[in-house]
């Protein structure tokens, strides 16, 4: 995309507020999204402590760290609520999103900007909500709500009778409103804000990526939002939504969680595509290969992807018909994204490729998200998934999709945007190192994980049988080894703070054409004072 | 909250070197040691190795539990199992050929269109041709799996005519078995764990031995109507290939048709608490003959057990 942009207007009355304003009053679309993304790594540093805990427990058979398996199942739901709301969503959609829609569509800022300050606030005191309830009774005798991240009841209800769920639902309840706001804000900025002959058709896929995201949240947590609230009446105020014994079936929770919960697994990796798009095509010197497929791709999986959500519910007792239609409407997800990956390879083929940081983890993205991909599509088969269901062939394959899908975008978007943000280099073999680091300590981590799902061993275990033992000692050390590359990634931002080596405005060269790169690095305060005007387009 | 902090021991006896191995190497984490010699550790850590490029686990397998370093299902002891095992077999050719493929691709890439191989990037961005084939090649795929997917789904959901329906009822956390006695039965008992101290026989490992089993005949279509009287549980069973949500407030039904005598071992697989690893299902397919003389030794043994148990159930669907 060739454009016209106003890449020099002046910065004279860039005056910034004082600290306290700009940090805690701001509305600024870029400052906004630099407290999501260091709120979403802090966050993400306690939900991998809370993995390191489980993977500690895990390594070998019996009890070492956990007194009893009720504190290991807190653990593991901790980890699962702030890896999705508290760490992916935070930094993809809040992070990345707030960065940079504004930029890449050439508008100056967000189109409700003290909207976008209460989004952010609401998902910190939402977090605050959330590490309160690990610290309060759940289950009786103990602390914190073990009852695992899908919160079904009745464990969520009679199982767990002290106040530490309702601190979670309201936890939820917050983080959910956040983000409903937040995806306001994104429909209104990208439907109406776009610079001057920048039609849909010729917006940046990161653009669209996140308009189809930020209509899931808004179709899907409100149906997450009424089905909290629904266990929040049948644990305190005698409701019987859930409850057999009037009438209510706990059957019926699922089906509302995994309404909104299927499309929120999409919720967190569509951004990602949309990241990786702008990577490849960015580092191999040429326009996105068939632009409008890979669009119109991320549109079909957020649409079906509202339709296939009882393919988690195939143990339940659903009927013939019933699971043979989820079996096949799940398989049909596997075509739009087969369209993504073979379109990124095709971007990359006849390419004159630079592998910087940013590049080797997208690519390790399109392999890694691929095998989790496939092994979706097993897990799509009601047949095999009734041997498969509740075992670690899921956590395997839904740890490639997010762990190594969605963390891996978020390592390249930072290594990509890193300049952008902060108008520093950070020198690439840390990048680099990061990357193989954690592309094999991830591999380790996960890829045994298979094997023991095949082999039978259910998940959410503090303990295991002792043939378990061998693949379990692999995957826990294939953890610390993934764990332990998150310090070369502070060390190489600390690096590039002190080094200072100033970022140009467009450091990738002429393969980096969207709008954010014809500015400053890192941008003025306030850019596009003058709207850019978008002259051309190929794709 | 009855088995609450109860601890295991590290009494046991599994070769996995590379147990030893990281022993080894996370001492400091302050893990109870074993003391191994290294001459053991290297032996059964090629053995390891060797076992997992041949690919041959089930040389250590007792059918009906998980075997040490497996990579694929437990060993399948009914025909419907076997029939899902060998789909997944068919899906992971498919699939490693999918991964490969694309990583070839990528491989190509790398290799071909790095800078300094091919300093001029091409801008091409379309190519109808290509962009059909790949929706249409991975819809034939899918077509692929998904004919003998509803095959199989149909095998295992529609149940054929049932010779004994055994009722079990999950409970936090334990599991009960009841006998209708218009099958001989007419009794009920609950399913333990044996706890480590517990009196184990030799034969049950760790976490999957009970005290009471549930004993069917060898060769009889078993439907097993499944439900909860607390929180949601599921019955599983991987050598039968079979799982079944225990919900409070439905009956769900599931069946089988063990075809060899034996001692099979599941665990519940439905997130329930703190006993969630402490409540396995064990399974004991017997011969007629000791089918009968178990009927006649649990009618009294367990007639005692507060009570009665029903005289026929009601059909499930």
């Amino acid at each position: 995309m060739a454009h016209a942009a106003d890449a020099a207007h002046a910065d004279h009355h860039d005056h910034l507020p004082s600290f306290w304003r700009r940090w805690f009053y701001s509305t600024n679309h870029k400052d906004i999204g630099t407290l999501y993304m260091i709120f979403g790594f802090t966050a993400g540093i306690v939900g991998g402590l809370l993995s390191i805990g489980m993977r500690l427990e895990l390594q070998e058979p019996g009890l070492q760290f956990f007194s009893n398996p009720q504190a290991f199942n807190v653990f593991v739901t901790g980890h699962g609520l702030i890896m999705v709301f508290f760490m992916v969503m935070p930094t993809l959609i809040g992070g990345f999103g707030n960065w940079f829609i504004p930029l890449m569509i050439g508008a100056p800022d967000m189109a409700f900007p003290r909207m976008n300050n209460i989004s952010f606030w609401l998902t910190v005191s939402a977090f605050a909500l959330m590490l309160c309830s690990l610290f309060v009774e759940g289950a009786p005798g103990s602390l914190g709500f073990g009852g695992g991240w899908t919160v079904y009841p009745p464990l969520s209800t009679v199982g767990h009778p002290g106040p530490a769920l309702d601190f979670g639902i309201l936890a939820l309840h917050l983080a959910g409103a956040a983000s409903i706001l937040g995806a306001i804000n994104f429909i209104t900025t990208i439907l109406n804000m776009r610079a001057p002959g920048m039609t849909l058709h010729k917006m940046p896929l990161f653009a669209w990526s996140m308009l189809v995201t930020a209509f899931l949240l808004l179709l899907s947590l409100p149906v997450l939002a009424g089905a909290i609230t629904m266990l929040l009446t049948d644990r305190n105020f005698g409701t019987t939504f859930f409850d057999p014994s009037g009438g209510g079936d706990p059957v019926l929770y699922q089906h509302l969680f995994w309404f909104f919960g299927h499309p929120e697994v999409y919720i967190m990796i569509l951004p990602a595509f949309g990241i990786v798009s702008h990577i490849i095509s960015t580092f191999s010197k040429k326009p996105i290969f068939g632009y409008l497929g890979m669009a119109y791709a991320m549109v079909a999986i957020g649409v079906v992807g509202f339709v296939v959500w009882a393919h988690h519910m195939y143990t339940v007792g659903l009927s013939l018909q019933t699971q043979a239609y989820f079996v096949f409407a799940t398989m049909v997800i596997a075509i739009p994204t087969g369209i993504k990956i073979f379109s990124w390879i095709a971007t990359m083929w006849g390419g004159s490729i630079r592998f910087t940081a940013a590049m080797q983890w997208a690519v390790g993205f399109v392999f890694l998200f691929t095998v989790g991909g496939v092994t979706g599509v097993v897990l799509a088969n009601a047949p095999i998934d009734r041997y498969m269901h509740d075992t670690y062939y899921v956590v395997a394959h839904f740890h490639y999709v997010l762990s190594l899908g969605a963390v891996f975008v978020i390592f390249a978007g930072m290594y990509y945007w890193f300049p952008k943000i902060t108008g520093y280099i950070m020198p690439e073999w840390i990048g680099k190192l990061h990357f193989w680091v954690a592309f094999i300590g991830s591999n380790v981590l996960f890829f045994p994980m298979h094997f023991l799902g095949l082999s039978g061993m259910p998940r959410r275990y503090a303990d295991y049988p002792d043939a378990f033992a061998g693949w379990n000692m692999v995957s826990s050390i294939g953890a610390y080894v993934f764990f332990a590359g998150l310090f070369i990634f502070m060390f190489g931002v600390v690096y590039a703070f002190i080094r200072k080596e100033k970022a140009a405005a467009n450091p990738w060269g002429e393969g980096a054409t969207t709008l954010e790169w014809t500015l400053s690095s890192p941008p003025p305060y306030h850019q596009f004072e003058t709207l850019p005007r978008v002259i051309d387009t190929h794709h | 909250m009855a088995q609450a902090g109860r601890r295991y021991s590290h009494a046991r006896a599994f070769p996995d070197a590379f147990m030893a191995l990281g022993h080894h190497i996370f001492r400091s984490f302050g893990t109870p040691m074993r003391i191994e010699t290294g001459r053991r550790s290297v032996t059964a850590l090629s053995t390891a190795a060797v076992a997992l490029v041949l690919g041959i686990n089930k040389a250590w397998a007792a059918a009906g539990q998980p075997s040490p370093w497996e990579t694929g299902m437990q060993e399948m002891v009914t025909e419907l199992a076997q029939n899902v095992s060998s789909f997944h077999t068919y899906l992971v050719w498919l699939i490693a050929a999918i991964c490969l493929f694309v990583l070839a691709l990528i491989l190509v890439v790398i290799a071909r269109f790095n800078e300094s191989k091919n300093p001029v990037p091409s801008k091409t961005t379309h190519n109808t041709l290509l962009e059909v084939a790949w929706t249409v090649i991975p819809v034939l795929i899918l077509v692929a799996i998904a004919i003998p997917s509803f095959r199989l789904l149909r095998e295992q959901l529609v149940p054929p005519q049932a010779d004994l329906v055994v009722k079990a009822t999950g409970y936090s956390w334990y599991w009960g078995y009841e006998y209708p006695e218009d099958q001989g039965g007419g009794f009920k008992f609950d399913s333990n764990m044996i706890p480590d101290d517990g009196a184990r026989k030799p034969d049950q490992p760790r976490l999957l031995g009970a005290d009471n089993a549930m004993v069917v005949p060898v060769g009889k279509v078993v439907r097993v109507q499944v439900t909860s009287a607390d929180v949601m549980h599921a019955f599983a069973l991987p050598s039968f290939a079979l799982k079944i949500d225990a919900i409070p407030g439905r009956l769900n039904e599931t069946w089988f048709k063990a075809e060899r005598e034996g001692v099979y071992y599941g665990q519940c697989s439905e997130l329930c608490g703190n006993g969630h690893p402490y409540m396995p299902i064990e399974i004991r397919v017997v011969s007629e003959q000791q089918y009968a003389a178990w009927l006649t030794e649990a009618k009294q043994r367990y007639a005692s057990t507060d009570g009665s148990a029903p005289v026929k159930f009601a059909n499930a669907q």
